[in-house]
């Protein structure tokens, strides 16, 4: 099915810019007029993805983080954070919830929440050549307007 | 994002408001441990009244008191959590640690 709407960012993995990833979303999925706790939803989850771009993928460099977002007929939208850094050599256990690589301070909830806030996770990861995180969500819009 | 804190006696209050990620966690952290760990108080209030926004790293932040607060061996109280928060508090499991002021109680 096409998209009848899209866009495309690329940013360099500085944590600042977590906050610009899920704003930018949230404003691109306004038009669907979603409800504020689905867009607080998926402002957290693109901002887990983006988190793990950050605190894992590049966690000895900077690189570059590509983030796109597609409308789909019925408020369908799907949200994809890519990088091209170490990789997850266990999807699985990555995906556990509390387990984490990322020190005392993180929780180890990344994907246990993306997957509790969002209709489907995919994650997809090659050790050395990067993760793509697909985020699912079905925007209810009041009207159910196809933007 | 910021935090204010009040000392009193025995007790010390972080007034957190803003958004809680993780760009902002370690900051908070340190504002936070400060005063705790130059004199540990009785009791740790962390208010989320102000928060608008969190994701896992604000758990990560709550947890991370929660120890600290156990190894001085005072208590950790979670405050004033708005509804839109209480879906990723909720899947951390926080409620089990007992932290949590009465969530169920101030409607969802």
């Amino acid at each position: 099915m096409k998209s009848i709407n899209n866009m495309r960012l690329q940013f360099i993995s500085r944590s600042a810019n977590e906050g610009f990833a899920r704003t930018a979303v949230s404003a691109f999925i306004a038009c669907l007029d979603p409800t504020i706790e689905e867009l607080a939803d998926i402002k957290t989850a693109v901002s887990e993805a983006v988190t793990n771009c950050i605190v894992h993928a590049y966690a000895e460099e900077m690189g570059q983080v590509y983030l796109s977002a597609d409308i789909f007929p019925g408020g369908r939208v799907v949200i994809k954070i890519r990088d091209r850094g170490c990789g997850i050599p266990d999807v699985e256990k990555a995906m556990e919830p509390l387990f984490t690589t990322g020190g005392e301070e993180r929780a180890g909830l990344g994907f246990a929440v993306m997957q509790s806030l969002m209709d489907k996770v995919r994650v997809r990861s090659q050790p050395g050549k990067g993760t793509t995180v697909t985020l699912e969500r079905r925007i209810s819009s009041k009207g159910n307007a196809d933007a | 994002m910021a935090v204010e804190l009040e000392l009193a006696q025995d007790r010390i209050t972080a007034y957190l408001s803003g958004e809680i990620d993780h760009h902002i966690a370690a900051q908070l952290r340190q504002d936070i441990d400060q005063p705790v760990m130059a004199a540990p108080p009785a009791l740790l209030v962390l208010d989320f009244g102000g928060v608008t926004f969190m994701d896992s790293s604000g758990i990560g932040l709550i947890m991370g008191r929660y120890k600290l607060m156990q190894e001085s061996g005072g208590r950790l109280l979670v405050q004033n959590v708005p509804p839109a928060l209480r879906k990723v508090m909720k899947v951390s499991g926080l409620d089990k640690l007992g932290v949590m002021e009465k969530m169920e109680d101030s409607g969802r």
